[in-house]
């Protein structure tokens, strides 16, 4: 898409692009290929000795338990995170949406969580339930209930999903609140007067409404719980215990940085290239989709 | 007549120039040399003195110790740099990174090479044998510069043994005594009495040692990359089945990985551990009871046990700046005179009993031992006799471990005791898997560095 | 609405009335009680860490959790601020104030940074036609499919090459090469009227004017809320500062918080620790709270 009316000028707007398109072929597209080009390579850690190996490296990647361990892990994160980010959220957002006394207030003090990073969401999540100093870790061992995480591969799972769902409300309350608050009124009187009860009300009209708004938040928060968590992980569990709390892009670096098998590494960096552009494809085309009613 | 003279002066201004020139070559700015490590404060500190004052006593070469992060920090930096034909004259690496500096033929200048080369003498007849081993060739020939070499010993809380009724000057000498002693401990009122750091390096690195068993094949990979692991033999699945079993029995507590459990003991939460003789700093300044060190326990029931233990720490290694990028002589020479800097008696003593890493030489030894110093400073002895233990001769199964991307090895080792000490497999299935991962991990290192 | 319902329904719906009121006041406490109950459970992670870093390293090492403040609080922020924390022993500690100055930096550089650039791509693919225009523009799209953290190793590689490891430019750099500020600010100039660009064109404006007196001045909610996205995105930055920084004068307070955390290093300084968690996080909230206008709406509006 283009506006009908335009400037002449060939060289200007190249001159306008061209940094941001330097960066992005230094940056990105250079490292990208160089990371499919690694992903086909069997090479010792100093780059001595380098072999072809083709698709090698992608077979033993998807043959080994460890890398399918880390894929359920991270499908079972992602979507905890996902599902009760989402529910939190929409429950919040429901709640604000009504007009009641200081919703201005709560709305502020919902939002800024968005602003902490994920590391120091979980450095504070752990204050919390640090078997020896945390007010939650503390009162669960003294209910006899064996609380820590440093040991528990079920406990730091936990921990990590809660850390992470945690940041990630903010985020779903203001695209949920943003959405209830555009649903034209008219729409909801029209039902109340009918006599649907809220609760009625609200399964069905107002979140098949929402529907967009959720399927976007979907897909961000999947993308955010495969990435961006790495942080949270890595103040936290290390992906551990006994790889309990192993996401795949976690794996990525363990393989890469710390155990120096770049052919994996570059091969499970490409194997997640693809799943993020799949999942960017769907959320694309449905977006599209929804330009049109 | 003005164009003559200019002329002249041009030229005389050119000659001085070309003299003076000359001169500061000849002179020689200071030659540069980098050098990268992993030791954080107040280590690092020390260390950049030692490179201080021998920068100060000649003015040929300047080295330049900085801090990279971590030891695996350091080592990455290290390997990107190469590939980056920057890479530092002299870095810091870990002992378990050993083989993989040595199969890097074209990146390290093996020490005895670099000696050779330069014409620089260092004697290693007389330095501590288990140190000497670790970072040689089969043949004797030394690959790198022993520096920071530590070993395991045990740590303990004499406060707790009295008031367990447990002599208080007698740590007990095997197994089946500690775990004796740990329940002694648990009826006086410790909820856990013991536990351990660095799990692998312990309870599976220097047990094998002291015990005379083999790690892996090939004399622990020395022999060569086509090297399989034999941890899972029937006395490594006893003592880990013991430690199970000592958990469940709330004897021992794992601490976590690597270093984590260090503060275990100097916070009163455990009546004993076993850890790195250097934590000896750390207890020093945070303990506030009655400690001691004692050599590690065994079992008796094993022929050759007891033993020396193997070293841990890291050691220098020389590297080529990049791949077909060579360097001066003078930066050889720099780094060769540099380690015999560090070799010089009175540097490396200072370095032992400042650090508590272990004296370089047997006679560094026997000079701080003259002095008294282990007379005032009670068990710091105690690693170094521990490393002298069996007569001071090792064999192949104590004279340390050389096997590629060992770092990954240690965890996949600790990940399966994780799962173990969570009670989802006994000693048999730990030692197993570990087994089978940790060979996948050394026929892939075998593969990757087959020239 | 209440009053058209009770006069059309009568005394029933007089009834229905009462009862639905009753079924509002139930609702509002539900709701009070339900955004209360949120409030809280964002807040307590906060409230324990702030209480605690106003304590004594010992009370808390000792494992009781205060609920209060106690009277160590400036001793605590200027000894996180100034040192990284009291004791000389702990290994790996920074200045807060060299971390904080550090993210700063970055975090402005990184919003300014894309910013700019953005904006200026963005300009060139909607108001000029030139070859490759297209093609472009779809380059910079496909990055926002992969993040950083997919191509970490060879992008570490690259900047190792460049000789750019431990420096504020291989921190901010690599990481403006993204897309999202350019896709918004395209679909923004897209809704500039035509007749803006007819009327520059008729005044004699070449492209540049338009751009710095028509343009600009109209982005400007979008810039704000832009930044505010923004600055997070690059004071939260994680992977790439703890792979490529090692020279601590150089470490940002979101991956030097974590290496507080020893793994054993040293006796974890809690009390530290958490004042330091506490500077680490005032700076980006303060940022969403004061700007929250601008930021929610340029959140809602770059999803279209």
């Amino acid at each position: 898409m283009r506006k009908s009316v335009i400037f002449k000028g060939k060289l200007l707007p190249l001159l306008l692009m061209l940094p941001q398109l330097v960066i992005t072929s230094i940056f990105f597209f250079w490292p990208a290929g160089q990371a499919i080009w690694s992903s086909l390579l069997r090479e010792d850690a100093f780059g001595l000795n380098r072999n072809f190996v083709g698709l090698e490296n992608f077979a033993e990647v998807i043959a080994d338990p460890t890398w399918r361990g880390a894929a359920e892990n991270t499908v079972l994160f992602a979507f905890s995170v996902a599902i009760l980010a989402l529910a939190a959220a929409l429950l919040l957002a429901v709640q604000a949406d009504k007009a009641i006394r200081g919703s201005e207030l709560y709305k502020t003090l919902l939002i800024w969580p968005y602003a902490v990073a994920p590391a120091i969401a979980a450095v504070l999540w752990l204050f919390l339930f640090h078997p020896q100093i945390g007010l939650i870790g503390r009162a669960l061992n003294a209910a006899q209930v064996a609380w820590d995480y440093r040991l528990n591969g079920g406990q730091a799972m936990l921990l990590v999903i809660i850390a992470s769902a945690w940041k990630q409300v903010s985020y779903n309350f203001i695209f949920f609140l943003a959405g209830l608050q555009s649903i034209p009124k008219a729409v909801l009187e029209a039902a109340s007067i009918d006599g649907a009860r809220p609760v009625r009300r609200f399964w069905t009209i107002v979140f098949p409404l929402l529907s967009p708004t959720s399927f976007f938040l979907l897909t961000v928060n999947l993308v955010y719980a495969f990435f961006d968590t790495f942080g949270v992980i890595h103040a936290l569990t290390q992906g551990g215990p006994a790889k309990a709390t192993e996401t795949l892009i976690y794996k990525v670096y363990v393989d890469g940085v710390e155990n120096l098998n770049l052919g994996a590494s570059a091969a499970q960096s490409v194997i997640l290239m693809l799943i993020v552009v799949a999942v960017t494809a769907v959320q694309f085309r449905f977006i599209e989709r929804k330009v049109h009613y | 007549m003005l164009r003559r003279t200019l002329a002249k002066g041009a030229f005389a201004l050119t000659t001085a120039g070309i003299v003076t020139g000359r001169q500061a070559i000849a002179q020689g700015a200071p030659v540069d040399i980098q050098f990268w490590h992993g030791l954080t404060q107040p280590l690092g500190g020390m260390l950049e003195q030692i490179a201080a004052d021998f920068n100060n006593s000649q003015q040929r070469y300047r080295v330049n110790a900085t801090y990279r992060g971590s030891y695996a920090e350091t080592m990455v930096a290290a390997i990107a740099a190469f590939r980056a034909n920057n890479a530092p004259n002299i870095v810091q690496m870990f002992e378990v990174g050993t083989a993989t500096m040595m199969a890097a033929t074209r990146a390290t200048k093996p020490l005895w090479e670099l000696l050779q080369q330069t014409g620089v003498n260092i004697n290693f007849d007389d330095v501590l044998p288990a140190v000497r081993g670790y970072y040689s060739l089969p043949d004797g020939r030394m690959a790198s510069m022993p520096f920071n070499s530590s070993t395991a010993v045990a740590f303990y809380n004499k406060d707790m043994f009295r008031k367990a009724d447990l002599d208080p000057e007698a740590f007990p000498k095997t197994w089946p005594a500690v775990a004796d002693a740990a329940r002694k401990l648990k009826a006086a009122g410790i909820a856990t009495p013991m536990t351990t750091s660095w799990p692998t390096w312990l309870m599976v690195e220097q047990f094998s040692a002291i015990h005379d068993l083999p790690l892996a094949t090939k004399g622990n990979g020395f022999g060569g990359l086509d090297a399989e692991l034999t941890i899972n033999n029937p006395l490594m699945v006893r003592h880990m089945q013991n430690l199970i079993d000592w958990q469940k029995e709330g004897l021992f507590r794992y601490g976590g990985r690597d270093n984590a459990a260090d503060g275990l003991l100097p916070s009163g939460e455990c009546a004993f551990t076993f850890a790195s003789s250097g934590t000896r700093a750390r207890i020093l300044k945070e303990a506030k009871f009655d400690w001691g060190t004692a050599m590690l326990p065994y079992y008796d029931d094993v022929p050759k046990a007891p033993l020396n233990s193997i070293i841990g720490g890291a050691s220098l290694w020389s590297m080529n700046k990049g791949s077909g990028v060579g360097r001066s002589e003078a930066e050889w020479r720099g780094v060769a005179e540099f380690f015999a800097w560090l070799a010089k008696p009175d540097v490396a003593a200072k370095w032992h009993t400042d650090t508590g890493y272990l004296p370089l030489t047997r006679s560094g030894y026997e000079q701080v031992k003259a002095s008294g110093f282990y007379k005032q400073n009670v068990g710091a002895d105690v690693p170094i006799e521990q490393i002298l233990r069996g007569g001071g001769v090792l064999t192949e199964n104590s004279r340390g471990i050389r096997l590629g991307g060992f770092p990954e090895i240690r965890n996949i080792i600790q990940e399966e005791m994780e799962r173990a000490f969570q009670g989802q497999q006994d000693a048999k299935a730990l030692l197993e898997n570990a087994t089978r991962r940790g060979n996948v991990v050394l026929r892939n290192f075998e593969r990757a560095n087959r020239t | 609405m209440a009053e058209s319902l009770t006069k059309e329904r009568g005394v029933a719906g007089d009834f229905t009335l009462r009862a639905s009121r009753a079924r509002q006041r139930r609702g509002h406490w539900m709701t009070h009680g339900v955004l209360l109950l949120g409030v809280v459970i964002f807040a307590l992670p906060i409230w324990i860490t702030l209480v605690g870093s106003t304590h004594d390293v010992n009370t808390i090492g000792r494992g009781e959790v205060p609920l209060w403040f106690g009277n160590h609080a400036v001793q605590n922020y200027i000894a996180a601020w100034t040192r990284g924390g009291e004791a000389v022993r702990n290994t790996r500690a920074v200045p807060a104030g060299t971390m904080l100055w550090n993210s700063a930096v970055m975090a402005t550089l990184i919003a300014v940074g894309k910013i700019a650039i953005s904006l200026l791509s963005a300009y060139a693919v909607v108001f000029f036609s030139f070859p490759g225009r297209m093609a472009f523009f779809w380059m910079i799209f496909i990055t926002l499919m992969l993040p950083v953290e997919v191509r970490i190793i060879p992008t570490f590689q690259v900047v190792v090459d460049l000789h750019l490891t431990d420096s504020m430019a291989g921190l901010v750099i690599p990481v403006i090469a993204s897309a999202t500020a350019t896709l918004l600010f395209r679909q923004f100039f897209l809704t500039i009227p035509d007749e803006y660009v007819e009327a520059a064109k008729i005044d004699g404006a070449g492209p540049l004017r338009f751009f710095w007196d028509v343009v600009l001045p109209l982005s400007r909610t979008n810039i704000a809320a832009l930044f505010v996205i923004l600055f997070i995105y690059g004071w939260n930055q994680y992977l790439w500062p703890l792979l490529i920084i090692t020279d601590t004068r150089l470490e940002t307070i979101v991956v030097g918080l974590s290496k507080m955390i020893g793994r054993g290093d040293a006796q974890n300084e809690w009390n530290a620790i958490m004042a330091t968690a506490i500077l680490a996080l005032l700076p980006p909230v303060a940022v969403v709270v004061l700007m929250q206008r601008w930021f929610v709406k340029g959140l809602t509006e770059t999803e279209k």
